[in-house]
């Protein structure tokens, strides 16, 4: 019994995205009565979309809107339109998402006290600690259905081929630290059925077993009678009153008509390039650097992991496309142990690629035997990605481009990534201890990739004790405008090594919480 | 035409797919020329490989003699001894087409096959086609490797041909499982050649 609510209607919150944070939000807040409206800048897919075709979903459910890669990243050369891959579409990344559910370790929130000052690097505390937002994590886990956690009682996932030939090389170079926390049902779970080892887990769920906002938050908020979704909607600026505080949004539907929303409270969750973008676009004579920047931080920081990427090929068959895509993940690297010659630490998770994607990534550029040769081991391959912390630094932006314009008017954003000598150290490591992981079952012959287009995109809208420091506030909130809050992975302090979605699901009950507490106090 | 059997420890257990394409007897027939009545799987080295001229006659456009071209440009891209020129065709016969209705594509393909051929004939005394070795042939394409022409040919082939369903058997590739019912019951963790720990 979907809602519908008047533009006039100031009585309701307003979501700007439906993955991850927007997703989770909605869901939580019309758990506690809260009327929301959610705007979606992508199409509404449904699982009768989902083929398991890599090239097929990428044109189908990519964020391909232009975007320019800057900076002393690789990507301005092997991808200088696609710096990040994340999705369009109601359910956001979570469509995309491989399903990895990481806790940060405590020390990840803690970075400028564990770490000191790091030259060149923008690193601070997050206003919050592990211990605060550990019970979060619980009911993430809960609600997500991570397979193998207390929380959500489920079973851990069964091995497949690729989990069994990593755990086996990692075990050989001694590394004991090897999990698989995936939001994947183990079992019926929530009303969606088991995982049955598909594989495609990143082109989207066919089944509905991992998790995703689209088919799990999004109904269940409709349901209540105090949601609406609005899919189509890209929303242009944020609105204000004389007094600072945020009045509703302007946004396009689908046929390019503008709309004006009002609210009571607007929350952003557009991910780390949108969220940060709408808040410089939003600029008004009021607030000439764009809303909630009085600390020059909105676009600044902006964090992807350090990555790298490696195929293997083993000496006998693996099929590592074969079940889910995640396979083991190592996780004794993560602990900060500076005699590694960087702050921080790293993951090394493997994540199987089909045919067109191995080709495709393995070496952006490449062609000859040198690339042919590796691909007829196709079937013999197995494949890591490196998941490790990223520093922040400031020049690392989200900018807005000069003069070049979307289709809606705006200038198109340029995401600016150049590497931190800590993430090069890091990366070398990460790939050098894959190869002797390989190597200790018997590769012969270890491919190392560059990193693929980033889909953890963070940081952009960072979290701050201080104003001064950073945009938001322990609960999200901007520290300039009290009703304008930041609801997604662009709020990340610091990058750590774990895969944001959980953190940022556990983030958004937690900030959910909070909004709905200060509406019925009267405070917002 | 199994590699595995070669290279790798006996894979008792596992559920190790063929290397081979299953093609219909009309697809064969027409794919071929061969009259080979009843074939309906065929490993991908036992296939008849037809005249490239044969297949280059489909550039009704372009030409034959830049479908000649274009297809041994495209094995010398991604060179798999073991795949016959149709598929390698396949990826490239949309060229055709294309430049019918773009001219600034037909350009790119004639003036870079012409610099490529003026590159051959200046160096071998023949055009790039019918130079006959790989490593002759690769001298010539890594001069001209980071132009346009070469960067569109490359930049297409790596969806044109290994986007292609019909090659994924070849490379021990199984492509789409959900109808299947994904691989619960279809070898997800049948791997058996690591030694006990």
């Amino acid at each position: 019994m979907s809602k519908t609510f008047s533009k006039d209607d100031n009585s309701v919150v307003v979501i700007v995205g439906s993955g991850a944070g927007g997703g989770t939000l909605a869901d939580e807040l019309t758990r506690e009565g809260v009327d929301v409206v959610i705007l979606e800048a992508g199409k509404h897919h449904t699982q009768e979309d989902f083929e398991n075709d890599e090239w097929a979903m990428f044109a189908k459910i990519s964020w391909l809107d232009k975007r320019i890669s800057a900076g002393g990243w690789h990507h301005t050369e092997t991808y200088p339109n696609l710096p990040a891959w994340i999705v369009k579409g109601v359910g956001g990344s979570t469509m995309h998402w491989s399903g990895l559910a990481l806790r940060f370790m405590a020390h990840e929130f803690k970075t400028l006290s564990t770490y000191g000052k790091v030259p060149g690097a923008n690193v601070l505390d997050w206003p919050i600690s592990y211990e605060e937002l550990a019970p979060y994590y619980e009911i993430a886990e809960r609600k997500m259905g991570v397979a193998g956690t207390k929380a959500s009682g489920l079973p851990p996932m069964p091995p497949n081929n690729h989990y069994k030939v990593i755990e086996a090389g990692a075990r050989k170079i001694g590394y004991k630290d090897i999990v698989r926390p995936v939001a994947s049902n183990t079992r019926p779970n929530d009303g969606r059925p088991a995982c049955q080892q598909i594989g495609y887990c990143m082109q989207g769920c066919k089944i509905g077993a991992k998790w995703s906002t689209l088919y799990s938050e999004i109904p269940r908020a409709m349901k209540t009678g105090h949601a609406e979704l609005r899919p189509q909607s890209m929303v242009l600026r944020i609105e204000h009153d004389s007094s600072g505080k945020a009045t509703g949004v302007l946004y396009a539907d689908k046929d390019g008509n503008q709309h004006l929303q009002k609210a009571r409270v607007v929350c952003v969750a557009g991910n780390s390039i949108e969220s940060p973008r709408l808040l410089l676009n939003s600029a008004s004579s009021m607030f000439p650097n764009g809303l909630a920047n009085s600390s020059g931080q909105v676009g600044r920081n902006y964090m992807n992991h350090t990555t790298a990427a490696a195929l293997t090929i083993n000496p006998g068959p693996v099929y590592m496309y074969r079940g889910f895509d995640i396979a083991a993940v190592v996780s004794d690297e993560v602990p900060n142990n500076p005699d590694r010659g960087f702050m921080g630490g790293y993951h090394l998770e493997g994540l199987a690629l089909h045919l067109p994607f191995a080709a495709a990534f393995m070496k952006p550029g490449g062609w000859g035997r040198e690339v042919s040769s590796a691909l007829e081991k196709f079937d013999h391959m197995s494949c890591v990605w490196v998941c490790g912390e990223d520093l922040a630094q400031e020049e690392n932006s989200i900018t807005l481009h000069a003069t070049e314009k979307d289709q809606h008017g705006l200038p198109i954003p340029i995401v600016t990534k150049t590497d931190h000598t800590n993430d090069a150290a890091m990366r070398r490591h990460g790939l050098a201890q894959w190869r002797k992981l390989s190597e200790a079952v018997g590769a012969t012959r270890v491919i190392d990739m560059p990193p693929y287009p980033a889909s953890h995109n963070m940081g952009t809208n960072r979290m701050s004790e201080k104003a001064s420091d950073g945009v938001v506030n322990k609960w999200g909130q901007t520290h300039d405008i009290k009703n304008l809050f930041v609801s997604d992975g662009s709020q990340f302090t610091s990058s750590g090594a774990a895969n944001p979605t959980l953190t940022i699901v556990a983030l958004a009950i937690r900030q959910a919480e909070y909004i709905a507490g200060a509406m019925r106090r009267r405070e917002l | 035409m199994n590699d595995d059997q070669h290279q790798s420890p006996p894979a008792q257990g596992m559920r190790v797919p063929e290397k081979r394409i299953a093609v219909s007897r009309r697809a064969f027939l027409k794919g071929s020329g061969l009259a080979a009545a009843g074939v309906t799987a065929l490993s991908a080295g036992s296939l008849m490989v037809p005249a490239r001229e044969a297949l280059a006659a489909s550039f009704t456009h372009l030409g034959p003699g830049v479908g000649k071209t274009l297809l041994v440009m495209a094995r010398d891209i991604f060179p798999h001894d073991k795949i016959s020129d149709r598929f390698y065709m396949l990826a490239i016969e949309p060229y055709d087409a294309a430049a019918a209705k773009d001219p600034a594509l037909a350009k790119l393909i004639g003036d870079g096959i012409a610099q490529l051929d003026a590159l051959a004939t200046a160096q071998f005394g023949k055009p790039y086609a019918e130079v006959p070795t790989e490593t002759e042939r690769l001298t010539l394409l890594y001069t001209i490797e980071h132009g346009a022409f070469f960067q569109k040919i490359k930049g297409d082939m790596v969806t044109g041909f290994y986007n292609n369903k019909a090659v994924w058997p070849l490379f021990g590739e199984e492509g789409s499982s959900w109808e299947k019912g994904g691989y619960v019951d279809r070898g997800f963790d049948d791997l058996d050649w690591l030694p006990k720990a």
